[in-house]
């Protein structure tokens, strides 16, 4: 990378808040009338993509379980 | 399947009024427009399938670059709808595959987009991140004159690092979900997210708090300023806003048992 370290970490910090969004949110269309990419496990694609991406890997073990726990209310 | 060769990408939902004279262009460069149907208008775009097709999209979703520009140009032009109107998002890479196909969408789930729709009306979402500073305090000085030489003297001082590092975080876990309650007050909806991995966000800093808020416009003052006042107040925490987001996080019932099943 070319970057600075900071403005590095802000883009990337910025692209995974993006990325947590538009790949885990967002309303699911299943069935017919969308492509069967609809059922793609989108999180687990980016994560992976992200992951392929950075090279150091120390904490990949809470990469690989994305799970929330909703408190809506 | 289309016989053109092409798709129809689409953006977001919105129940009505005014959206978008002026959107950006779409993810595959296309001119963004809109589709009625069941009273609810879908906006969308016309891309090729040789890039955004099923197979394409398998293999550009594993390309950084590709995601990232792609992702940022569909929240563009998602966010450039939201804020003319409430809009529902849809999730990245809803392909459809011609105009009849968006009409039949929108007939189809019409009940669950007009959920969605009264669910985030007048209201945007925000992210608070808090980062903590772990760094332990000097380690008690157990003494040079304590028994049992070098090596358990050593392993004293191990055991008060370790020891009070767990007091540490425990301490901030506490103090970030105080923060995530006091937030909850002034948000309509939230939740916690996990956090963003270490290794993804490029740093080692632990976060104890991920999370996203559902907020009414004519609160966003508020609620930022508690940000800021909430930042002050937990010396150890720094608390960081992004925002104002479309409602991504919060578009509907499937994300209650945090994960959809088809």
């Amino acid at each position: 990378m070319t970057m600075p370290p900071d403005e590095n970490r802000e883009r990337r910090v910025a692209l995974v808040d993006l990325l947590d969004r538009v790949l885990a949110g967002g309303v699911v269309i299943a069935g017919d009338v969308t492509l069967a990419i609809a059922d793609v496990d989108l999180v687990q694609v980016s994560l992976r993509t992200l992951v392929s991406s950075v090279r150091a890997l120390p904490a990949l073990d809470a990469v690989s379980a994305p799970s929330e726990q909703a408190t809506d209310g | 399947m289309a016989d053109d060769g092409t798709g129809v990408w689409v953006y977001a939902v919105v129940g009505g009024g005014r959206y978008g004279d002026e959107l950006p262009a779409g993810v595959a460069a296309e001119r963004v427009r809109t589709i009625e149907a069941a009273g609810l208008t879908a906006v969308v775009g016309t891309v090729g399938l040789d890039d955004f097709g099923e197979a394409a999209l398998r293999r550009n979703l594993e390309d950084l670059d590709w995601l990232e520009t792609t992702a940022r140009t569909h929240d563009a032009v998602v966010g450039a709808v939201a804020r003319n109107a409430d809009t529902v998002p849809l999730r990245l890479a809803t392909v459809c595959a011609d105009d009849e196909q968006v009409r039949a969408l929108l007939a189809e789930s019409r009940r669950d987009f007009e959920a969605a729709l009264r669910q985030i009306a007048g209201r945007a979402e925000w992210g608070v991140r808090a980062i903590a500073d772990t760094t332990a305090p000097p380690a008690p000085d157990v003494g040079t004159d304590a028994p049992g030489g070098a090596g358990a003297r050593y392993l004293a001082r191990r055991r008060a690092e370790l020891s009070s590092r767990d007091d540490i975080e425990r301490a901030l876990a506490a103090e970030a979900e105080s923060v995530h309650t006091t937030l909850l007050r002034l948000a309509a909806m939230g939740r916690r997210q996990s956090p963003t991995a270490p290794a993804l966000a490029g740093t080692r800093e632990w976060m104890p708090l991920n999370g996203t808020y559902l907020v009414d416009r004519d609160r966003a003052r508020e609620f930022a300023d508690a940000v800021a006042s909430l930042d002050r107040d937990h010396e150890r925490l720094r608390l960081e806003l992004t925002g104002p987001w479309p409602p991504y996080s919060f578009t509907g019932i499937e994300r209650d048992s945090g994960r959809e099943s088809p």
